[in-house]
């Protein structure tokens, strides 16, 4: 019984999968291993983050020398059949590469693809095992989710075995701020929030303000339905999330930060509060990570539940302790933001980006994915988006009617296609794809004769449509479009802050005209009425918010026209 | 969207004055309202003389004991909002019959006060009604002895679930604010439309509500 | 202090560098409508009735809250605006209760001038008839949130000007409604001071005096400006005319 350590059972401690039971399988494995007389030096069984395929939860990976292997939805009761088989297959004993060895010198692959054949029938388990060599798995590309389902999210140690905070020690200790921001201007990285806007530019607009403090602010306030990429990123993994903060904070020069995450998030929140207190345990960022006084100090910030509070001058409002309502832009925030002072807002996504952009050089970040048109070392400034490309990788939280639902990182310019059917594995049951739906209430639909578009900021804006913060929904051939339209709008109604009319009453009065066409009572005069409004609406509102209200209409009226005509009455009620 | 059939024409065309050809067909029309707009119509004085050598009435509850709205009506001016089946039933009939309908004064517009009810109704237009809920009002927690809904069927118009405006129910060409019209504003309607202007551009004096 | 020169509508308009594009407009003569907007208070952005058009710029802008840069060309009247504001004012109408016939400011309210102003003669929208409670525990004034649009004139006002914050919106979308101290009757909330600057501030009538039946002389809309100068100037003024 005094093996070397060679298994190892990942068992996914995300939010999906605890729903699923996760917590109970997990102690029961630990039990099954007491019981079966194993000692944790023999079988590890730790708590990671997301594995990815989130539908099939709870998930568990075993690490042997046969490779790794998946499975899905197990019971507390098969506990001990999961010790046995990872148990037999690490025997006999071979060495794994330990946690504690140095970083990897490329992105490792969590999951990489089972090199042994599936178990035999015989496998009391087989029909539990997930196929690690499926595309959900293989084509992934992780960087931002690179040890995300590798180490576990409360351990500081572990993820500073993975690399994490390597790269803040060489900023804050080798780079200028403004060799940082190069770096990242190679990148072509650009605001994974949604708006794609250049990360770079914004870097250098924040840092090259007057002299003055400055303040970062991490995004989390992640609120599309739909949308959990930020969610998998602060309960995998959040001492990346952290560093690519404090490098940011670094490159504009603030010593000042906040994390703001949405109150529906318990569980990163409380991830992201052990991950803040182990590093002011061991005397904050500056001595912990980097060897220097460097006083930069990072604060929690948690959301009341408003989904307004994503927009960047309401999280600021809401940070302050105000009402989370938005303010009219300009002034930016980069030029005046919390206390009047200079701020950076990003994305989560965005952030957790930056360490392996620097450890491995934009140039290889600006070359993965498609969209490379424009010169990845120009400098932003002045450029239009149309030209930024769209560079790197995008995480997409894929569900609705797919088969296979959960968190996907993959190339930008890979095509939507790709992503549904081949990763997705299309809808359940085989029936066809109606459209996906991206962007979530901002969004809109892409049917399913464009499924080939690629996934980049300006093929999917080009739809009318948008790439998003990467939630991604599948539709089945049962969806009618203008139920879906109203599902969106009437989240619009219950999240509009209220402040700008168009969007406080605006979006009521099309929810009561769509609801007429979901009644199929519509008359041809609700159509215009529809359309107009959808233009005010747009072109008038305050914020993104009531800007992009309209999109899910605008956009299953231009793919699904047909569905809005049929709930038309014929004769108008007067004759 | 072609579904709507075509709405009446307006057969006539301004004659000039005083030479004996047909005068303009004018109805008006008192749905739920306080009669407040016709009053204001006879505000009108004197007007009313050169205004009777222009027109017919053909159908009024001022100058009319016509009880079924005619055929072929030039013009018709709406008072107040629809309210019961009656309403609505003769808000139907007028537009099929009608070149040219006018909702004349706020109720007939907005609902205004008789539209009040819809506030004792659940919130939000097309949701919940107030039909039971004033009858409940006014016939019971108000009633100062022996209670009871009125219920007379067939002789008592039913109440709609809610007060709607007259355009939320058959379509309207024009619209005369006021609560009611001061008479000026609407002799300068009925002056625009025996001129012949189509579509009649009121000013924004015209327009004021209240 | 700079000058700057725009184009409103055409014309050329010389305005102090700084300005809004909404005082750009008014010193070119072009009334634009607003409501949320008042001389004195910050502005908000909220109404989006001063909606103009500037040459290359993607969306409308509103003029209130955005500054005024050298050669700018704005539009006020394009046809697209006329349409957009025309459906504002019919959106204000419906998502509350405003009945002018039976309101105490019928006559000299901003929403009805506005109505007037952009031409609209019914509201193509539904109105929605909210259910919203008075309060009229207040001893001079009362508060009738049927006839409320949001526009913050009263929470600006009792924060900038009286230093009270009595007022502020509580919930949110077409659930907003103002609320007294912590959503309180008026009368309970010690910070009010009684000035009535709230009630002079409000366009509408749902601010009002209680021994106001009908509004027969106007609210003084202009103190909150009067109060502004005077506090920058150092002198009072009053309602009279500027000292030579």
């Amino acid at each position: 019984m005094s093996k070397p350590a060679p298994a190892r059972l990942r068992c996914c401690d995300a939010s999906a999968c605890r729903n699923a039971g996760g917590l109970a399988l997990r102690q029961a494995l630990l039990a099954a291993r007491a019981a079966a007389g194993l000692q944790p030096t023999s079988l590890a069984i730790g708590a990671v983050g997301c594995l990815r395929l989130c539908g099939r939860g709870p998930l568990v990976a075993a690490d042997g020398p046969g490779g790794s292997r998946l499975w899905g939805g197990l019971s507390p009761e098969q506990a001990a059949l999961l010790v046995a088989a990872a148990w037999v297959d690490a025997d006999p004993p071979l060495a794994l590469a330990s946690p504690q060895a140095s970083p990897p010198a490329s992105p490792p692959t969590p999951v990489p693809p089972a090199s042994a054949p599936l178990a035999s029938s015989s496998d009391p388990l087989a029909s539990y095992r997930l196929d690690l060599s499926h595309p959900f798995f293989s084509l992934q590309q992780p960087v931002v989710l690179e040890h995300c389902g590798l180490i576990d999210p409360d351990c500081l140690d572990q993820a500073l075995a993975h690399g994490a905070y390597s790269q803040l020690r060489r900023c804050v200790r080798q780079l200028t701020p403004e060799a940082v921001r190069q770096e990242v201007r190679r990148s072509g990285l650009r605001g994974r929030g949604g708006a794609g806007y250049p990360t770079g530019l914004k870097w250098d607009t924040v840092a090259l303000q007057p002299p003055g403090p400055r303040l970062v602010v991490a995004n989390g306030d992640e609120g599309d339905p739909g949308a959990f990429m930020d969610r998998t990123v602060l309960e995998s993994d959040p001492h990346r999330l952290l560093e690519g903060l404090a490098i940011a904070a670094w490159a504009v020069g603030a010593e000042r930060g906040y994390v703001y995450v949405r109150a529906e998030y318990p569980l990163a929140i409380a991830r992201l509060r052990r991950a803040l207190d182990q590093i002011s345990q061991r005397g904050g960022f500056g001595v912990a990570f980097t060897g220097t006084p460097w006083p930069l100090r990072l604060e929690l910030r948690v959301g009341a539940g408003a989904y307004v509070c994503g927009e960047e001058t309401a999280l600021l409002q809401s940070i302050e302790g105000g009402r989370g309502t938005p303010r009219p832009r300009p002034p930016y925030p980069a030029q005046r933001g919390l206390g009047g002072a200079p701020t950076l807002i990003n994305n989560v996504e965005t952030l957790a980006a930056i360490p392996p952009i620097l450890r491995q050089g934009g140039d290889w970040y600006a070359a993965i994915g498609a969209g490379n048109q424009a010169s990845a070392d120009k400098p932003a400034s002045g450029a239009t988006t149309a030209t930024l490309g769209s560079r790197g990788t995008k995480v997409f939280s894929l569900s609705g009617a797919v088969v296979h639902t959960g968190v996907v990182e993959v190339p930008l310019g890979m095509p939507l296609r790709t992503v549904v059917e081949t990763m997705g594995g299309g809808v359940v049951g085989g029936a066809p794809v109606k459209a996906v739906q991206t962007g979530g209430p901002s969004g809109g639909c892409i049917p399913a004769a464009l499924l080939d578009t690629a996934l980049d900021y300006e093929a999917m804006a080009s739809l009318g449509s948008m790439l998003g913060s990467g939630g991604m929904v599948v539709l089945g051939p049962h969806t009618a479009m203008p139920e879906l339209a109203r599902y969106f709008m009437g989240f619009c109604v219950e999240e509009s802050c209220g402040k700008c009319l168009p969007c406080r009453a605006g979006t009521v009065q099309l929810a009561a005209l769509l609801d007429r066409f979901v009644a199929g009572q519509a008359e041809a005069a609700d159509l215009d009425r529809l359309e107009a409004l959808c233009a005010m609406v747009k072109a008038t509102s305050l914020c993104g918010l009531g800007q992009s209200a309209p999109n899910p209409v605008l956009a299953t009226l231009r793919h699904f026209r047909p569905e809005y005509l049929a709930a038309c009455r014929e004769e108008p009620r007067w004759a | 969207m072609s579904h709507s059939p075509p709405l009446p024409q307006a057969s006539w065309s301004p004659p000039p004055p005083g030479d004996g050809s047909p005068k303009l067909r004018l109805a008006t029309v008192w749905l739920a309202g306080c009669s407040g707009c016709h009053m204001a119509f006879l505000d009108l004085d004197e007007e009313l003389f050169e205004l009777a050598k222009r027109v017919d009435i053909v159908y009024s509850p001022l100058a009319s004991d016509v009880k079924v709205y005619p055929e072929a009506v030039d013009v018709a001016l709406v008072e107040g909002a629809v309210a019961n089946s009656d309403n609505l039933a003769l808000a139907r009939s007028l537009r099929r019959r009608t070149g040219l309908v006018v909702s004349f004064g706020d109720c007939a517009i907005s609902a205004n006060v008789p539209g009040l009810r819809n506030l004792l109704g659940a919130p939000g237009a097309g949701s919940g009604g107030s039909a039971a809920a004033v009858l409940e009002r006014g016939y019971v927690e108000l009633a100062d002895s022996q209670p009871g809904y009125p219920r007379a069927p067939g002789i008592l118009p039913e109440l709609l679930e809610r007060v709607l405006p007259l355009h939320a129910v058959i379509p309207v060409d024009l619209w005369l604010p006021g609560c009611p019209p001061p008479a000026p504003r609407i002799l300068a309607l009925l002056q625009a439309l025996l001129r012949g202007e189509r579509p009649v551009q009121l000013g924004a004096a015209e327009l004021q509500f209240g | 202090m700079g000058v700057i020169t725009l184009s409103v509508n055409g014309a050329a308009v010389a305005v102090p560098s700084g300005a809004t594009l909404l005082a750009a407009c008014r010193s070119a003569g072009i009334a634009l409508p607003t409501l949320c907007y008042l001389e004195g208070l910050s502005p908000v952005g909220a109404c989006r009735l001063c909606l103009v058009e500037l040459e290359g710029a993607g969306r409308p802008l509103a003029a209130c809250v955005s500054e005024a840069a050298e050669g700018m060309v704005l539009r006020t009247d394009t046809p697209q605006l006329v349409n957009f504001r025309r459906m504002g004012v019919e959106l204000f109408f419906a998502e509350g209760n405003h009945v002018c016939a039976i309101c105490v400011a019928n006559g000299c309210c901003e929403l009805q001038d506005v109505a007037v102003a952009v031409g609209m003669d019914h509201s193509r929208f539904p109105y929605r008839y909210p259910q919203r409670s008075v309060d009229a525990s207040h001893p001079l004034f009362s508060l009738d949130p049927n006839r409320c649009i949001l526009c913050t004139r009263c929470v600006r006002a009792c924060d900038e000007l009286e230093g009270a914050h009595v007022w502020d919106v509580a919930e949110r979308g077409s659930h907003c409604r103002i609320v007294a101290g912590l959503d309180q009757p008026w009368a309970e909330v010690e910070a009010c001071t009684s000035c009535g600057q709230c009630v002079d501030a409000c366009p509408t009538g749902a601010l009002f005096r209680k021994d106001d039946t009908n509004v027969t002389s106007h609210p003084q809309r202009q103190r909150a400006a009067l109060l502004q100068e005077a506090r920058q100037r150092h002198s009072w003024r009053n309602q009279g005319p500027p000292p030579p």
